[in-house]
């Protein structure tokens, strides 16, 4: 008998019992896709996170206000961070930009759009902020000095503003103010939270404050450190600065000084990087524990029809046996089986999360990891082979009227 | 060649030459061991020549099918010598177990035993298939055999849409499909009624006119008379052995082929 024939009569034992065939397939399925996608959201996830810290700039740090009533001794400026741009005392400063946000509306030609984030700022603040443009240009330092009214957008006040027209030119309203709009962000991949990181729309310092916030503290400063390297040099330099400028007591410091006392905050990306990939990470790992359980279950299930069919194809085999098939063909014939059942469900629950994996899932998306193919098909059909041959192969080697009796 | 059955009459000698088909000695079997073992065999002998017709009654328990099931390599004696065509066939490996199950034996088992959810047909072909025979031929065949048992119309039917007695039939339809010098029947007209079973012992008979050896198992007496030789097996001895004037003896094809069911000449 050959190698054909017995695949024949493969397809037709897969084919016999549809149900149990559809069943042992499904749970293949259920289990190989599981776990990919899984891994798959929780490697997202955390792709997500080290994309929106890269999106911040890696080198740069933020100086923030933390103190609420706004004491005009302790509140950062626009001096203060003009303060902060020292050759000598900041050395490992590359760039400082105050920044000012606000919540505006602006309007096109009757249409308006309520921008999320309306910032001014110089135009250190693109690079800084790693924040490029697109189409059009940036603001100069001179758009800054004279307060000229000129605005770049983000893609999505774009999109809402001006569908299908070209806006780089374009005269829009804030505020009851004309600006002119001179170019449009790169769209930014990742979105921050609740956030839309392209709903933005940035100019020049001054005009914003003339426009919508005053003359006022700034809310933040960014500062660009010289390099990814000198950060943490960069930090100490700034804060012996702002603790100069600010009048903070260093007396203290030493033992047991409320660092919540201290006016300012400075933010370090690659810090926030860190602990958040970390964060990432064992988020990554609590997932990859979620597949192995759903591949344990999935294989459970898989082991489970296998074994429940043993009884009938037990006898099956007896009759085979008193039929005069030898035993190899007998096992060609369940491990081929086998492979065809499992290599199915595999297959599906591969494409199953491929599939899957092109919606986002609780507001991420997921990106497949490769090896975790790998991994769950190796696990389900390995499993799906042994529970599938292995009975087979003791029932084959039965006396016939033995497994004819089996039970 | 008259059709699938028909051929092998040249091995009609009855011994001379040949060892016996069945050289069976003291054989016996004990099922379970200690308190609850049962002696379903106590040490039988028999030998049965070739082109024998041999029929084995007995109470139910007696131990018939288990003997049967020994003397057609499905089991194996406790103790005792069972010879196959002069063969030890305690000697035999798996491969060579195979084989004479496939080629030379018809095995119709008291339960049937039709593989389930596959058509009476693709259940006549198996052993075709496991002989090797090409699907075109074995279809033929299978078709041929199932004709000859009057379910040609049933071909495409699976074991639970046939009745008992139609899945009787399958079952000794694909016994005689390969054609085996053997035929082993236990009870195969235990479901029929008087007419099928007449039918049935019709093919029989011309299997044995043919030169096949033939032993059955039976509870019916008429169905005993027909046999050539009458085996009384006893709580597990045999108590009687008798030659019988059968309606098989000589001329008995020649009587069968007035029958109007079932004959050899509907086969192709
Ligand atoms: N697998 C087994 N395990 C234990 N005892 C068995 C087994 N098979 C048969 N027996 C016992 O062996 C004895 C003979 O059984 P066997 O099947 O040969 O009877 P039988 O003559 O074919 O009966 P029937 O006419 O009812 O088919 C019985 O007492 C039975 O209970
Ligand atoms: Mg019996």
């Amino acid at each position: 008998m050959n190698l054909f024939e017995i695949l024949r009569f493969a397809v037709r034992g897969v084919t016999a019992n549809k149900l149990r065939s559809a069943l042992t397939t499904l749970g293949i399925l259920i289990g190989v896709g599981a776990v990919i996608l899984l891994v798959a959201v929780g490697n997202g996830s955390a792709k997500q996170i080290t994309d929106r810290i890269a999106a911040l700039g890696t080198n740069t740090l933020t100086v923030q206000s933390t103190s609420r009533g706004g004491a005009s001794s302790t509140a950062i400026t626009v001096e203060t961070a003009e303060a902060l741009r020292d050759p000598v005392l900041a050395p490992d400063v590359r760039s400082v930009s105050p920044v000012v946000s606000a919540s505006a509306t602006i309007t096109y030609q009757g249409a308006d759009h309520s921008v999320q984030q309306f910032v001014g700022t110089y135009p250190t603040y693109f690079g800084a902020s790693n924040t490029p443009v697109g189409t059009g240009t940036a603001f100069t330092e001179e758009d800054v000095a004279q307060g000229r009214r000129v605005l770049v957008i983000g893609r999505t006040v774009a999109e809402e503003l001006f569908p299908g027209v070209e806006p780089v030119g374009a005269e829009v309203t804030v505020g009851g103010s004309l600006f002119t709009v001179v170019g449009v962000l790169e769209e930014k991949s990742s979105s921050s939270g609740f956030q839309d990181a392209n709903d933005v729309a940035i100019a020049p310092l001054t005009a914003v404050q003339q426009t919508l916030t005053g003359y006022g503290p700034v809310s933040s400063v960014v500062v660009e450190a010289a390099g990814s390297d000198r950060v943490d040099e960069a930090q100490a330099q700034i804060a012996t600065i702002l603790d100069q400028r600010l009048k903070v007591s260093t007396t203290g410091s030493g033992n047991g000084s409320n660092p919540n006392s201290s006016p300012y905050r400075i933010q370090n990306a690659s810090q926030l990087l860190e602990t958040q990939s970390e964060t990432a990470d064992t988020f990554t790992v609590l997932l990859g524990a979620v597949a192995g359980i759903s591949l344990l279950v999935g294989g459970i299930g898989i082991t489970n029809i296998m074994l429940v069919t043993v009884t009938e194809r037990t006898r099956e085999i007896g009759i085979r046996k008193a039929l005069g098939a030898p035993r190899r063909v007998i096992l060609t014939q369940f491990l081929a089986e086998a492979t065809m059942l499992s290599l199915t469900g595999g297959g599906l629950g591969v494409a199953a999360a491929l599939i899957g994996s092109r919606f986002t899932v609780v507001g991420v998306k997921p990106v497949i990891v490769p090896s975790s193919i790998a991994l769950a098909l190796g696990v389900s059909v390995a499993i799906g082979l042994f529970f599938g041959s292995v009975p087979a192969s003791r029932a084959a080697g039965l006396r016939p009227i033995d497994a004819l009796r089996y039970e | 060649m008259i059709g699938p059955l028909g051929n092998g009459a040249d091995d009609r000698s009855t011994g001379s030459g040949h060892p016996p088909v069945l050289d069976v000695r003291e054989l016996t079997k004990v099922y379970g061991e200690g308190e609850a073992a049962v002696h379903a065999l106590r040490g039988v002998n028999l030998v049965v020549e070739r082109g024998d017709y041999v029929a084995i009654m007995g109470s139910s328990g007696s131990g018939k099918s288990t003997l049967m099931n020994i003397v057609g390599c499905l089991d194996v004696p406790t103790s005792g010598r069972y010879l196959l065509d002069g063969v030890d066939v305690s000697r035999l490996n798996d491969r060579q177990l195979a084989l004479v199950r496939n080629r030379l034996i018809g095995f119709v088992f008291q339960a049937f035993n039709l593989i389930p959810r596959t058509s009476a047909l693709a259940n006549v072909e198996l052993p075709l298939a496991y002989a090797g025979v090409p699907a075109a031929e074995r279809r033929r065949r299978a078709l041929a055999a199932l004709d000859m048992v009057g379910l040609a119309g049933r071909a495409g039917h699976e074991p639970n849409q046939l009745s008992g007695g139609q899945q009787q039939r399958v079952a000794v339809a694909r016994a005689l499909v390969t054609e085996p010098a053997l035929v082993l029947a236990d009870e195969p007209t235990g479901n029929l009624d008087s007419r099928s079973t007449a039918d049935m012992l019709t093919i029989f008979d011309e299997l044995n006119a043919a030169g096949r050896t033939i032993v059955l198992i039976t509870h019916e007496p008429e169905v005993g008379s027909r046999a050539r030789r009458l085996i009384k097996l006893f709580d597990g001895q045999i108590s009687a052995d008798v030659r019988q004037d059968g309606p098989a003896g000589a001329g008995g094809a020649d009587r069968m082929l007035d029958q109007p069911t079932a004959t050899m000449e509907r086969i192709p």
